[in-house]
């Protein structure tokens, strides 16, 4: 039974890393067509890295993310704490709009702010569809999944920490500078940590919203595919890949070190 | 709460904490959705805008068989893309619960859903297609060639690949938390291990099982991407159909209806789950 399982885990394993070792071992193949391997080269890279066009959408991509990220950490940070902490009308109805972004399909959220622009543009004259359009669709969705994480953060933690420091006289800005922002501050990390890998993966969602000059990686790789692959391609996967890792180790060993 | 906050106080809190972030979902999601709604009962105007006449016409459209059909594809891509799923993720949850180096294995498993999503997907039609690795190996054994791309099944196995992790990770949290106890009390009722497991395991991780279901299916019937590069036309499910609306057929009423269509799935989907875990159980699936 045992080895069974260990079998079967190992044939799942394989399932996963098969694909990626594939692209990997294509980016530095010598042949442009076909898996057989023909020798060893990096002109695909050299030929990526050439591509003015690949730097600019590299860096629509990190523009999008660290900016949507930042705003929705903000936005949803305060109302993570809002929600834990207050009682309002219409908080019930909140909490159901909160999990729409969450639960809807992606394509469906896509054409949803698509309509929302179009109707904004014929009625007030913008925005455009454009890097600034696909910003404010990737908030949309971060906003949703900072808000559940860290609001499962702050249900952790105890109140009687903050009734302590309100009881020696803290003001109701300084509790929450001082007691409850550090204390949340775990949760606050991973939400923005999943907002950012959330924005860096989107594809659908930016295809509704991005306009000319709004290139993405994820859109260019898309387009790129659509066309028939240019080993470019590959490299540009590769690349990707490595910096996945590197990324996951990177959160990895802190988590260890941390434990 | 502070002895000393007024309502007005109160009141200002609220709006600062809750104010931007309600606001924003207000604006972007509760209009872009009743949008949607609105935009379904509408008609494709002649150069593609919204227009008049309202009416239910665009709902009366999706029972053609053309339509139909599609639905029924996702249906059978999100139940088979699930059930293949449980059958590759429940028995690996169990393996990473009970391994020394579950944190490794834990990792090896998000290091590839680390990749990009359309690179995941692109990797497939690499292997499928058809001067592809799979049809090379099978070549090796003189079968083939086989055009594996594009296809149902390239479209089913990526589906898979691609959402896997969402399956395994909620189990994998409950066996974290399962009682082992249980198992061997039924074997010390004299339980043979087949009984004992289905009695003694089984339900214990229903809350997983049913949560990586939730997480597998809804995204598997709803994406269009898969099919749209591993389906290559041949394919073409509610979420293809939509992009097609939005994209050359240019009629934005009938795509509205169709994410209409698709969302009623999805809500029947996580009706059934709430019934199954209750209101809590929404929680956990973040």
């Amino acid at each position: 039974m045992k080895r069974l399982l260990s079998l079967h885990a190992l044939l799942v394993y394989l399932f996963l890393y098969l694909p990626i070792l594939v692209i990997v071992a294509l980016s530095f193949n010598e042949s442009r067509r076909g898996v057989r391997f023909t020798g060893f080269t990096l002109d695909w890279y050299r030929a990526l890295f050439q591509d003015p066009r690949v730097l600019e959408y590299f860096l629509n991509t990190l523009t999008v993310a660290f900016v949507s990220t930042l705003v929705a950490t903000l936005l949803g940070t305060l109302l993570a704490v809002g929600l834990v902490r207050y009682r309002f009308p219409g908080k019930g109805f909140l909490r159901y709009l909160l999990y729409i972004p969450v639960v809807v399909p992606d394509v469906v959220m896509g054409v949803s702010l698509l309509l929302l622009f179009a109707l904004a543009r014929e009625v007030l004259g913008f925005p455009r569809l454009s890097l600034l359009t696909v910003i404010l669709g990737h908030i949309t969705f971060q906003v949703a999944f900072v808000t559940l994480v860290v609001r499962s953060r702050l249900l952790l933690l105890d109140p009687a920490l903050e009734e302590a420091a309100r009881d020696l006289g803290a003001r109701g800005w300084q509790t929450f500078w001082y007691v409850t922002l550090p204390l949340a501050w775990p949760g606050v990390a991973a939400g923005a940590l999943l907002a950012l890998t959330l924005s860096l993966d989107d594809f659908v969602v930016t295809f509704f919203t991005a306009g000319p000059g709004a290139t993405t990686l994820p859109l260019y790789i898309y387009s790129s595919v659509k066309l028939g692959v240019s080993p470019k391609v590959h490299a540009l996967s590769t690349l990707i890949i490595g910096l996945g890792a590197f990324f996951l180790a990177l959160g990895y060993a802190l988590g260890r070190r941390r434990v | 709460m502070n002895e000393a906050a007024t309502p007005w106080r109160r009141l200002f809190r609220v709006l600062v904490t809750v104010g931007p972030g309600g606001l924003w979902l207000l604006v972007f999601v509760l209009i872009p959705t009743l949008l949607v709604l609105v935009a379904s009962f509408l008609t494709r105007g002649p150069y593609g805008e919204l227009s008049g006449p309202w009416g239910l016409h665009n709902y009366a459209k999706l029972l053609q068989p053309a339509y139909l059909e599609a639905f029924a594809q996702s249906l059978l891509v999100g139940v088979l893309a699930t059930l293949l799923s449980a059958l590759m993720g429940y028995p690996l949850a169990f393996y990473i619960a009970r391994h020394p180096r579950r944190d490794l294995l834990l990792f090896l498993l998000l290091l590839p859903f680390l990749t990009n999503f359309l690179i995941r997907v692109y990797a497939w039609l690499v292997l499928l297609q058809r001067e592809g690795l799979v049809n090379a190996l099978l070549g090796a054994f003189g079968v083939g060639p086989f055009t594996l791309y594009p296809s149902f099944f390239a479209v089913l196995l990526a589906t898979v690949y691609t959402f896997l992790p969402f399956f395994v990770l909620p189990v994998y949290a409950s066996v974290e938390r399962l009682d082992w106890q249980l198992l061997e009390a039924a074997y010390d009722l004299g339980a043979k291990p087949f009984r004992a497991f289905l009695h003694a395991v089984l339900p214990q991780t229903y809350p997983g099982l049913f949560a990586g279901s939730v997480l597998v299916f809804i995204p598997a019937m709803g994406t269009f991407v898969v099919a749209d590069l591993l389906g290559a036309g041949r394919v073409v499910l509610i979420g293809n159909l939509i992009q097609q609306q939005f994209g050359l057929t240019r009629d934005w009423a009938f795509g509205a209806a169709l994410s209409v269509f698709l969302m009623g799935f999805v809500l029947l989907a996580l009706y059934l789950y709430a019934r199954l875990q209750g209101e809590r159980g929404l929680d956990e699936l973040v």
